[in-house]
């Protein structure tokens, strides 16, 4: 009241730059919009869906075998290349270990992520929080290679086995067709057990937010309607967490099919679809061969998420 | 129903039971019997207790102490799957992932019930909560109003021998509350079910129930029917909370009754007379000036400060009087007059 006395009477008061700012971007949101949105479309739509596309013009040029130089003319030819038995072997052992590692996460994750959604007192929660992120604070390099140490011949999981007196087990699972291998870390088992430990977060958290937010209330009511626990879980519970299930199995699916540093770190320095690409992309140069597989996993995984649409994991979205 | 017909067990027994949660008392020492078909409400404002009940009757919370019976059964123990019970939640709790259809007959498919079985009840109480055709709806689709039904029917389906309802229309507007709160009563009434119904909302209660049971810091002040409770207050926690109620203290109570004892008075038992109006011989009287008047349409209500202390309020019809005179009236003179007979002496406690 005060403050008007001294402004000359019905005139508005004299606004500063700023006031005059947010009255105009308060009046026209499309611009407001235009100005949040404009940055991250372009990056998304130039740098991330350009190199995309670029990528995809590439796969469809061929490499001269002669000249060793990409010849920039359409042709199905370098496509026609990845219909070989040795290719379909990477392919098939590629998803089978990223469904394996899926499986194996999903399973490991949902106890936990149940627990800190449903149980853990708050102090708790904030812990485990920690505990799940904070190994992807320090290097992925580093832990690969770490995991190599612990998995060595000579490793500390060697040791326990000897210590408990399983040894055996463990020479049992390395003779295993297809899991066969000198030790732990030179053989598939050992890199099945570090794609879990390295994507393992990836799956807890979206669980634990999809779990978050199905309230108590509903799972009061299926006991009160009669259901017994094992069966509120499969009725009300799982159905309400598999979104987030899903969100998960998109990662550490995706994640495992592109990975190509585990497969060349531990192993038996069989191929996988990632250390293919860069092979060729790297070392032979065969760029349109490299793209050409890379559209692969891109395949794979638009055939897994309309599998998940249809099981209607995105419903809720 | 598939639970014992005899007439004498009650069917809910609550033999001084309490739950503490740490050093806060939610329940201490509850007694109370629910008469099986009968529509009974937990009256309280929040914090009171009758919530925790209701969640100790269906089985999510437990008794610290003493012991809680259906139908002649000791339940203090049992898991909510395990008792004869059904509730109706506060929000309702649909399954969102399942269509109206599957969520009332979620009851009947635990039970392994027959398709075509299920499919007939689930008419029926679509039906009986009046959204014949919505079965393939989803939650979401449904208005709330829609939604309370739908929880209704969900409950109503396992034909329990106790329906319990908390505060199922808290979310709703007026005119849809009241509506549902006749609705309410006459399903209760055709299905025959013995409903225990909770509600921090004094007309809710008076109006629905058969018998009610007003809560306060965890114990019971007074149990009865709507009438008893209204018009005979058995403490001043009781006077105050179901309905309005004025409250004379025993400085102001010996002026006017001659009695030391508190009391409590109706405000539309009061009437509003000229100040040297005669007074009846017996009637009670008290001057004074109308220090506030709020007009409500269909009656208005002043505010009487008493020369003796204190205030009093007085709703009176406007069966002559318009706003106008009724506004005019502040400030003025008068004396009130009203029958002893409605004079209810209350204890105080608490």
């Amino acid at each position: 009241m005060s403050t008007a006395a001294s402004q000359p009477s019905g005139g508005p008061a004299p606004r500063s730059l700023i006031q005059r700012l947010s009255t105009l971007l308060y009046t026209r949101s499309r611009l407001l919009l235009a100005l949040l949105l404009g940055p991250p479309l372009i990056w998304l739509g130039l740098i991330y869906l350009g190199s995309l596309f670029a990528l995809l013009i590439q796969s469809f040029f061929y490499l001269d075998g002669f000249t060793g130089l990409v010849v920039r003319r359409f042709t199905l030819a370098t496509y026609a290349q990845l219909f070989t038995w040795s290719n379909f072997d990477i392919f098939a052992r590629t998803t089978s270990m990223a469904a394996a590692v899926t499986v194996a996460s999903a399973i490991l994750a949902f106890p936990l992520a149940y627990y800190m959604a449903r149980h853990a007192s708050p102090r708790l929660k904030a812990f485990l929080y920690l505990a799940v992120i904070m190994p992807l604070w320090s290097s992925y390099l580093i832990r690969v290679y770490s995991w190599r140490l612990i998995l060595a011949k000579e490793g500390i999981l060697n040791w326990v086995f000897a210590e408990l007196h399983l040894s055996w087990a463990l020479d049992w699972l390395l003779q295993v067709p297809g899991l066969e291998g000198p030790s732990l870390s030179y053989s598939p088992v050992g890199m099945f057990l570090v794609f879990v430990y390295v994507w393992l977060p990836y799956m807890i958290l979206p669980i634990q937010a999809a779990l978050e937010r199905v309230p108590r209330s509903l799972l009061e009511a299926s006991g009160d309607l009669g259901a017994r626990p094992g069966a509120t879980f499969r009725h009300v519970t799982l159905p309400l967490a598999f979104p987030g299930l899903v969100a998960g199995s998109i990662f550490t699916f995706s994640l495992t099919l592109g990975d190509y540093i585990i497969p060349s770190v531990i192993g038996n320095s069989s191929y996988f679809i990632g250390a293919v690409v860069l092979s060729h992309q790297g070392t032979s140069g065969n760029i349109p061969l490299a793209a050409a597989i890379t559209v692969v996993p891109i395949v794979i995984m638009a055939i897994y998420l309309i599998i998940a649409r249809k099981l209607g994991a995105f419903d809720a979205l | 129903m598939n639970h014992p017909s005899d007439q004498r067990l009650h069917a809910v027994r609550f033999e001084n039971v309490s739950r503490h949660f740490g050093e806060v008392r939610a329940v201490d020492g509850v007694s109370l019997d629910i008469r099986d078909g009968e529509f009974f409400t937990l009256l309280g404002p929040s914090g009171s207790g009758k919530t925790t009940c209701l969640r100790m009757i269906a089985g999510f919370d437990h008794p610290t102490s003493g012991r809680i019976c259906l139908y002649g059964e000791d339940v203090s123990n049992l898991p909510p799957y395990e008792r004869d019970v059904n509730t109706v939640f506060q929000d309702y709790a649909l399954f969102p992932h399942m269509t109206v259809g599957e969520n009332i007959a979620y009851g009947l498919m635990i039970r392994k019930a027959p398709r075509a079985e299920r499919e007939r009840r689930v008419e029926e109480i679509l039906k009986l909560v009046r959204l014949p055709g919505m079965a393939r709806r989803k939650p979401t689709q449904l208005s709330g109003g829609q939604r309370q039904r739908v929880a209704l029917g969900r409950a109503l389906i396992n034909r329990p021998g106790v329906l319990l309802l908390d505060e199922p229309l808290g979310a709703l507007d007026l005119k849809l509350r009241q509506q549902m709160q006749i609705e309410l009563k006459a399903i209760q009434q055709q299905v025959g079910i013995t409903f225990v119904f909770v509600t921090h909302d004094q007309e809710e209660a008076l109006t629905m129930s058969d018998r009610l049971a007003v809560f306060n810091h965890g114990r019971i002040e007074q149990v009865g029917s709507p009438a008893e409770v209204y018009e005979r207050p058995a403490t001043a926690f009781v006077a105050g909370f179901v309905g309005v109620s004025n409250l004379v203290n025993s400085d102001v109570a010996r002026t006017i009754t001659g009695s030391p004892e508190m009391f409590s008075v109706r405000p539309e038992k009061i009437r509003l007379s000229d100040p040297d109006a005669p007074v009846p011989d017996g009637a009670c009287s008290a001057p004074g000036h109308i220090r506030d008047v709020v007009y409500l349409g269909m009656h208005t209500r002043y505010v009487v400060e008493l020369d003796a202390g204190g205030e009093l309020t007085v709703v009176q019809q406007n069966l002559e009087t318009t706003s106008m005179d009724a506004l005019a009236a502040r400030g003025r003179r008068v004396r009130l007059i009203w029958h002893p007979g409605h004079n209810r002496v209350v204890e105080t406690k608490g």
